[in-house]
């Protein structure tokens, strides 16, 4: 168990590298000079200068790669051009909201998704599966920011449950915490629930199909043992990888539910990155975006022998 | 009980015939022709239709009772939707139902190339990697590191890099799309590269460019089809979202998710800023992934189980 | 009163391309203690018929219809509810597929378990106790080691054995074993099946054996009934039906098998076999379902379906033309 986990753990390895790569090549492969486009349409040339010196791009790729890579490597994403503060100061300051938000969304996505999607496995073809499968077409079809301003609109402005906007640090108390992120976490969940949903309804449906699932209803288990023991466990491997990769969809996301929210988390600073052309900030964010996207991977990775013993490691 | 009319045999006595058994269920309708595939898969003939609807207003968008969507008129700003009006106008006093309309012209075309583009440069790439071994193993590598940044974020990154324009936006999504159509287009290849009749070819000697021709070709069409169509939804939302934040098509031209975006500050106290731009942008987005749904089901039973 | 008699049951599938009449009509009784075997080629609807008998047909697509009457009991009428408390208790059921039939993320003792939780309400330890004791029975080595192990870490004959241990856990009253020996290997048939009879014997429960496969019938079978397209066309004691089948498909099932020893005595001759196919059971079947392949198809054969009628002690088969034969000789 430690040794395959010690060498998944490895195997991720590469795939940081080739990620970090990617994201140090952006600045090569983008059409244009970036240090141009970086200044921006006011700048004089002194400044177009300075900005190919602060990205190194007057410096050979592979040397300022490996410059890069070292200092990433100590902890050192960079400084940002507009602040001058370090990039993973910036990034530290601000990945409270965000993690909080994910979070929350992962779970009510879970505790959602799966039970909706047992269902209309097991209702497959009557009007519970289809309605629930409607409405997955019509949560996934929906942008989140669009579903954010209906929410905010419905329950913050006019029935006013819940606040409209703005973050309170768990420190403060789990209650105005949480209260401040109901909506923008459901808002943000939408599509991953749609998503989570239409995956475990199709792992179940086949799953339903096998030769044990006879067996079990031959034994006289009622529909509950057979759907929550005996289907579920198996279908569980595809849906805990569409679990994983699906949170990309939650890191997209979180950039856009923060800015309808106003919530000061990543999702802010990339948007105040953007409008500030911060690229370094911007770098920073992706990167670590990235690496966090492997390492959820990672423990789905992990998660699948817990679920099923046939996997060896 | 009816009994067989056509007998011309003339029964023997004492003869044992087989009791004649009710029928349990109704008779089976079976549906030919176009109508009876629309009737079958209605996913698939509200899309297109609702699609249809949407290309032919961003086609006809001039004739449509807009007016120039870019046009200020200070002394209008913020009305409420009216019978000038229909949309109402934004802070600046433009027609909200003109750009609107206009904006129909963006997502469609953001949709669609980066649907087009990211098939044939995922189809190319998969079928290098499918084909080539030892390219194999590098370009895997690559793409699972490429399929480990957001989508949203690469093109978050390559929109900082470059000036805003419908171009630009259009390759950034394309660049983060085409790793998923490459996985699809390699499982393809090698699971067709294992069946018998494949096999024989190869063995036979026919060259590989035949074989994709006559073999690979034609069993990735389908779910290449399928995943174009939601590419195609993802990449609209992805552009309106980059649109949203500033990233993505320059506020000149009018977007969805720039209207939306313009409407932002306003949004607790002029809704319909923001309120029409979005249905729009639902309503097609729907569109689409229910066309893309009902071709699914319709083109591949076995991969409608899959997804 | 028998055990278990079925009147008339109709199984009938929805398919997108019509209605498939899996089960048409067919009628039988099975005796306290009795083994009967249900014989027919593939499709011919006899795990169709294995399956409605437990209500394991999902409806809609499908849809049952007559009776299955066990102990007085007609289970068709019974309550989802009523109907669990009686499968894996009073009925159970062996598959064929060893290697599918068990649930491969679940422990073996868990899944014989289960059964005697559910029905005789035991705990947790007391299961997994008798789970071991209904290893031990049906032959596994190390039996409270390998109640812990998942399936993929048996083999084929342990896996059917398993089975045959979750079957038996709440001494069912009838079991009904749909094709349990067909995907082992040879050696380990023999086994199974000896296994079985002497399970058979000490429990006393009776057997539905549906099976395509005549040596095993005649090994442990004590009636036979062959089905053909949905229907049961013959029904004799076993050493009645081998001896003297009469209905023109048994007697084509009988000459496709080789006799052990027929070479020897000088009585080889060629195996037949019946040719064409099993007509499709989504169209109307006018006349006699085998009329298409059989020799002896007249005009009458192809537009009146012939009735059961009784042409020896215990002896019915559905032929017009099989009268004639017996009375002749």
């Amino acid at each position: 168990m430690v040794s395959y986990i010690l060498r998944r753990i490895v195997a991720t390895l590469p795939v940081m590298a080739i990620v970090a790569l990617f994201v140090f090549s952006l600045l090569y492969i983008a059409p244009g000079d970036p240090a141009v486009v970086i200044a921006g349409d006011q700048a004089s040339p002194a400044d177009v200068e300075r900005i190919r010196q602060t990205l190194g791009l007057d410096r050979p790729f592979l040397v300022q790669f490996g410059s890069w890579l070292w200092h990433i490597l100590h902890g050192d994403l960079g400084t940002s051009i507009f602040t001058s503060l370090p990039v993973s100061t910036l990034i530290a300051q601000r990945i409270e909201p965000t993690l909080s938000l994910m979070a929350i969304a992962l779970s009510l996505t879970v505790l959602i998704a799966v039970p909706l999607g047992v269902v209309a496995a097991w209702k497959a073809g009557s009007w519970i599966d289809r309605s629930i499968m409607a409405f997955a077409v019509f949560a996934f079809s929906l942008p989140v920011f669009v579903i954010g301003y209906v929410l905010a609109y419905v329950f913050a402005l006019k029935l006013e449950w819940l606040p409209v906007q703005g973050y309170t640090p768990i420190a403060e108390g789990v209650w105005p915490w949480l209260q401040n992120l109901i909506l923008p976490a459901v808002a943000l969940g939408d599509v991953y629930i749609a998503l989570i949903a239409r995956i475990t309804r199709a792992s179940m449906l086949e799953v339903l199909q096998q030769d044990y699932i006879r067996t079990a209803r031959a034994k006289g288990l009622g529909m509950r043992d057979i759907l929550f023991v005996h289907a579920l466990k198996n279908a569980a491997v595809p849906i805990v990888t569409v679990i994983g990769i699906g949170i990309a969809l939650l890191i997209g996301g979180a950039v856009v539910t923060e800015s309808v929210f106003a919530i000061p988390g990543l999702g802010r600073l990339t948007i105040d990155a953007i409008l500030r052309r911060d690229y370094p900030v911007i770098q920073g964010i992706v990167l670590v975006f990235s690496f966090l996207y492997v390492l959820i991977n990672l423990m789905v990775d992990v998660i699948y022998t817990l679920v099923d013993p046939r996997i060896r490691y | 009980m009816t009994v067989s009319t056509t007998r011309t045999v003339t029964l023997p006595p004492g003869l044992v015939i087989a009791p004649q058994l009710p029928d349990l269920l109704r008779p089976v309708k079976i549906r030919r022709g176009v109508l009876g595939f629309l009737r079958g898969h209605p996913t698939v003939a509200i899309g297109s239709a609702l699609l249809l609807c949407l290309v032919l207003v961003a086609i006809f968008a001039p004739y449509l009772g807009t007016v120039d969507p870019t046009a200020l008129a200070p002394a209008k700003r913020t009305r409420a939707p009216s019978a000038d009006f229909w949309f109402g106008t934004d802070m600046l006093g433009r027609d909200i139902y003109s750009r609107v309309l206009y904006g129909t012209r963006v997502s469609l075309t953001v949709g669609l190339s980066v649907a087009v583009l990211a098939s044939l440069a995922g189809l190319a790439v998969g079928l290098v990697s499918g084909f080539v071994r030892w390219a194999d193993g590098i370009l895997m590598r690559f793409i699972d590191g490429l399929m480990s940044i957001p989508p949203i974020l690469l093109a978050v990154a390559l929109m900082a890099l470059t000036r805003g324009s419908v171009g630009n936006v259009i390759l950034a999504i394309t660049v983060a799309e085409i790793p998923r159509v490459t996985r699809l287009v390699r499982g393809v290849v090698l699971s067709l590269r294992e069946q018998p009749y494949v096999d024989a070819a190869t063995a036979s000697g026919t060259r590989t460019p035949m074989i994709i021709m006559r073999h690979i070709l034609p069993n990735t069409l389908a779910p290449m089809l399928v995943q174009a169509t939601y590419i195609c939804a993802s990449a609209m939302i992805v552009e309106s979202i980059l649109s949203f934040i500033g990233a993505g098509t320059p506020p000149t031209i009018p977007s969805w998710g720039n209207i939306m975006a313009e409407g932002r500050a306003l949004w607790q106290v002029k809704p319909f800023i923001v309120f029409f731009p979005a249905a729009f942008l639902s309503v097609t987005v729907l569109a689409v992934n229910l066309l893309g749904d009902g071709l699914r089901d319709a083109l591949d039973p076995r991969m409608a189980k899959s997804l | 009163m028998a055990l278990l008699e079925v009147e008339n049951l109709q199984t009938h599938f929805r398919t997108p391309d019509g209605i498939n009449r899996a089960v048409d009509g067919v009628s039988f009784q099975v005796d306290e203690g009795e083994t009967l075997a249900i014989v027919g080629e593939s499709g011919c609807g006899k795990s169709v018929t294995s399956m409605s008998l437990m209500r394991l047909i999902p409806e809609p697509p499908g849809r049952i219809a007559g009776a299955v009457r066990f102990q007085g009991r007609d289970l068709l009428q019974l309550s989802e509810r009523e109907m669990r408390a009686v499968r894996g208790n009073d009925v159970s059921m062996i598959f064929q597929e060893p290697m599918s039939s068990l649930n491969p993320v679940l422990t073996v003792g868990r899944q014989i378990g289960e059964t005697l939780r559910m029905h005789q309400g035991l705990d947790k330890q007391a299961a997994e106790l008798r789970a071991v004791e209904m290893l031990n029975l049906v032959g596994i080595p190390e039996p409270a080691r390998r109640v812990r192990e998942y399936p993929h870490q048996l083999s084929g004959g342990m896996r059917q054995r398993v089975m045959i241990a979750m079957a038996l856990a709440c001494n069912p009253k009838l079991l009904i074993a749909d094709e349990p020996t067909t995907a082992l290997d040879v050696t380990i048939q023999a086994q199974i099946l000896q296994l079985m009879l002497d399970l058979k014997r000490r429990v006393g429960a009776a057997i539905v054996l549906i099976t395509h496969d005549l040596g095993v019938v005649a090994e442990i079978a004590e009636r036979v009934m062959v089905m053909y397209a949905g229907r049961k066309v013959e029904e004799a004691p076993v050493a009645r039906l081998f001896r003297s089948p009469r209905h023109p498909y048994t007697q084509g099932l009988l000459g496709a098998v080789p006799k052990l020893g027929s070479s020897l005595t000088g009585a080889a001759r060629r195996l037949t076999e019946i040719p064409g196919q099993v007509p499709s059971l989504k169209k109307a079947i006018e006349g006699c379902a085998f009329a298409g392949r059989c020799a002896l198809a007249t005009d009458l054969c192809r537009q009146v379906a012939p009735g059961l009628e009784v042409k020896g002690p215990g002896h019915i088969a559905a032929c017009h033309y099989a009268a004639k034969e017996a009375a002749a000789a």
